[in-house]
């Protein structure tokens, strides 16, 4: 069944059941998101997607609000401006976002300010390079929640990974922080694929990015056939 | 591995593998009773035994400040640092404390023989400064005169009326003094919709800061299809400033047992569970004690029994969502809303979840009738309400009175401010509240009145500041308490709380930036307008309204 309902003035009809996110988008219209992903659980952790319903005394995340019969949304108020603009503000005072293109686009676009915050604590950490599929640079994690979730009831089951610390200390991590060889991870690789920052990312892809060849790269990928030639 | 003999852990956690990962919370805290804190080993044990996975036991030590995965004593002095305690020197006490016994706030002796650690509000706040040891509550801890009070904390219980308190104030009222669940009887002779219709008549709104009204939750309950209902009593008491919820559960354990039990029939539950914040240690043998006597009375165990469940050191389990989270062994993350807890409350099904104080005044409604029950406070706000008066007041403590008191009348009733001084301002509804000056002395305290008034009634905090303390130092204490207590979920919260203390220490120090003004109303409106959870959209609530009513306390901020 349709409803119809008012986005930014402009009545636009959606299948009943399907979020204010996908009412918006189905009719051409832009809501941001950065923690949304098809593949996973949406939880509104990011709070890009807010926009203001008319009754609701708080914004409302678009990606999980159910469009409702004659609803009156702002995706672009005020208010919601102000709090997108912010939260860019905040994630640019507290983690590393040189490899989160889509976000930088977004800071362009609401005139955010990368520097609004000085002084600011950032969220740092050493590159861990423990296994032979990809490293993990938590300083580059806005805690978007996709590998935890495709890591356990999203996907692949496997429950390597969860978190450590509470509020702005949270960070991913394995069991008592053992390396990811030692984990019940499975190398399956869909959490650096839903990864939006580039904190998870495959080693190839790093260790090119760490100026490394092709060549020096693939001589140490087969560096131990090469040696079983040998003996 | 870390040596540690498991031999002691394994019969002792095994009694939890029938809760499955609801045992986890409970299993930890089995643990940490053995060997004081949680290592590898132990945790390995526990996932394996309760059958879950390794990294999210991990995730829930983590969560919570009373898990330990770090070599800590099973002796820790836990020193109130939160506003109440500030105010009475709290700082020092730690120092002194750890200056004594060679250590650094949060660090535990090389032979684990003891820990020190800061705290936050301990609920004790009319006794402050206060220190938890061990089990035990330390109380008006007087560093000058080495003296202090160890044990069960007393109660300090004052008002022009003693309903929801008469049995408080003379220790724990037995079933024998308590006399039968009178209210209970009363409901039983009732059809569970008829009680339901009861406590909507009475007009009773929530007491836990939110103010839902009770009779409208109980009816959404009632009516969902469910093969298992749930009761829950929220004593997660933990609300800076907030201490009601204390006295009634050690002093009066039955009158919350009896809410539950009318909470039950009402809905047709056949579970409860008292959520108790792991700071109260010294309620849990009382409540126990409590529950078995009521069964033995046959209140509990046939057609509905009642579980204690014990926090670990998380402000947020207090939010409805999130509690049901923890007592399903998660962090607790509060969810996204709705669908509501009246449909999808604790392991999904329907549930009711009520404040200590909002129980307590079932069976008072029930006995009394919703008519006459309403003859106690204002047409709009009936009933009795508990206040909790701390800080610079000479009598701090536990006041009942009917809604429609004013500030004033509350204020002379607990002495004035104490030692002759001034009224600066009053906190009101905690930490999540808003800042009262003499000019609200004659608001009447009613949820209608506070409102116009634009303070919040909260949890009945009223927190007392005389005309000699710096605000600035109250507010960097409001900011550090909420960067800490921050579950991390959605990001304006997360960051913002983390942001907003950020700005308040500079405040605090003298030493703000160009533009701090705005940023700190930015970052304020930002939480309060889009973050996910009550937490967030009050945890900028009193800054918001400090730099309303003295804007000069943030000049040098300005663009």
């Amino acid at each position: 069944m349709e409803i119809k309902l008012t986005i930014d003035n402009k009545e636009v009809s959606i299948e009943q059941g399907k979020t204010l996110l996908e009412a918006a988008r189905e009719n051409g219209m832009d809501v941001p998101t950065i923690c949304f992903h098809e593949a996973t659980t949406a939880n509104g952790l990011c709070r890009m997607c807010v926009v203001e319903v008319e009754g609701m005394r708080v914004l409302q995340p678009a990606c999980i609000v159910q469009a409702a019969k004659d609803m009156k949304v702002q995706t672009r108020s005020e208010k919601v401006e102000r709090s997108r603009k912010t939260i860019l503000e905040m994630l640019a005072s507290t983690m590393d976002l040189s490899d989160a293109p889509e976000i930088l686009t977004m800071m362009d676009e609401y005139g955010a300010s990368a520097e609004r915050f000085p002084g600011a604590e950032r969220r740092e950490s050493e590159v861990k390079d423990d296994n032979p599929m990809y490293i993990r640079d938590y300083s580059k994690c806005l805690l978007c929640w996709r590998c935890v979730q495709v890591c356990a009831d999203d996907a692949q089951y496997t429950y390597a990974i969860n978190f450590e610390g509470r509020g702005f200390e949270t960070q991913i991590g394995t069991f008592f922080e053992k390396p990811i060889p030692e984990t019940t991870c499975v190398l399956c690789g869909q959490c650096v694929g839903v990864c939006p920052t580039g904190a998870l990312k495959p080693k190839r892809q790093f260790m090119l990015e760490q100026g490394m060849s092709p060549q020096e790269i693939s001589v140490m990928n087969t560096g131990r056939k090469q040696r079983k030639n040998k003996s | 591995m870390e040596g540690l003999d498991l031999t002691p852990l394994k019969p002792v956690i095994e009694r939890y593998i029938p809760l499955g990962r609801s045992g986890l919370l409970p299993a930890l805290h089995a643990a940490q009773k053995i060997y004081g804190w949680v290592s590898e080993s132990v945790a390995s044990e526990i996932a394996k035994t309760l059958r879950i996975p390794l990294a999210d036991v991990h995730g829930v030590i983590e969560f919570y400040s009373l898990f330990y995965n770090e070599p800590t004593s099973r002796h820790v002095i836990r020193v109130c640092t939160d506003v109440a305690c500030a105010l009475k020197n709290a700082d020092g006490i730690l120092n002194h404390l750890c200056a004594h016994h060679g250590l650094k706030p949060g660090q535990t002796k090389p032979d684990l023989s003891l820990t020190i650690e800061p705290s936050p509000c301990l609920g004790l706040c009319e006794f402050a400064p206060v220190a938890l040891v061990d089990d035990q509550a330390e109380t008006n801890i007087d560093l000058h005169n080495n003296t202090y009070e160890l044990g069960r904390p007393s109660s300090r219980v004052y008002g022009s009326i003693r309903l929801l308190t008469a049995n408080c104030g003379n220790g724990t009222t037995s079933l024998e003094k308590y006399g039968e669940y009178a209210g209970l009887k009363k409901a039983k002779e009732l059809k569970p919709e008829e009680v339901v219709a009861e406590i909507k008549a009475s007009g009773l709104v929530g007491r836990g800061g939110a103010a839902f009204p009770t009779g409208v939750k109980w009816e959404g309950a009632a009516k969902a299809e469910a093969d298992q209902k749930y009761v829950i009593c929220n004593a997660d008491e933990s609300e800076p400033g907030t201490f009601k919820d204390r006295v009634l559960l050690i002093d009066d354990p039955h009158r919350t047992i009896e809410g539950m039990c009318i909470a039950a029939h009402a809905i047709g539950a056949t579970k409860g569970f008292i959520y108790i914040r792991g700071e109260y240690p010294y309620i849990f043998p009382v409540l126990e004690n409590a529950l078995n006597e009521a069964r033995d009375a046959g209140y509990l165990g046939k057609d509905f029994d009642i579980e204690i469940r014990v926090g670990a050191g998380a402000y947020i389990c207090g939010e409805e969502t999130a509690l049901f989270e923890s007592i399903e062994g998660k962090r607790g993350f509060p969810r996204v809303k709705p669908p509501f807890p009246t449909t999808h409350g604790v392991f999904g099904k329907p549930t009711v979840i009520n404040n200590v104080e909002t129980l307590c005044s079932v069976p008072l409604i029930i006995s009394l009738g919703s008519a006459e029950y309403r003859k106690i406070g204002t047409e709009k706000s009936p009933g009795p309400k508990l206040f909790c008066v701390s800080g610079d007041v000479e009598k701090t403590g536990v006041y009942e009175v009917p809604f429609g008191v004013t500030l004033r009348e509350l204020l002379d009733m607990a002495g004035g401010v104490a030692n002759s001084r001034k009224l600066q301002s009053v906190l009101f509804g905690g930490a999540a509240g808003a800042f009262a000056t003499s000019a609200h002395l004659d608001v009447k305290m009613t949820f209608e009145d506070l409102r116009a008034a634009g303070l919040p009634l909260g949890s009945g905090v009223v927190m007392v500041f005389d005309e000699t303390r710096d605000m600035r130092q109250v507010l960097k204490s409001l900011g550090h308490f909420f960067a800490h207590e921050s579950c991390g979920k959605c990001y304006p919260c997360q960051m913002g709380s983390q942001r907003q203390k950020e700005i308040l220490d500079r405040i605090a120090d003298g030493k703000t930036v160009e533009g701090d003004l705005v940023r700190l109303q930015d970052v304020g409106w930002t939480m309060t307008d889009a973050s996910l959870c009550g937490l967030g959209q009050t945890a900028a609530s009193a800054v918001l309204s400090a730099m309303k009513l003295w804007p000069e306390m943030f000049q040098g901020s300005e663009v």
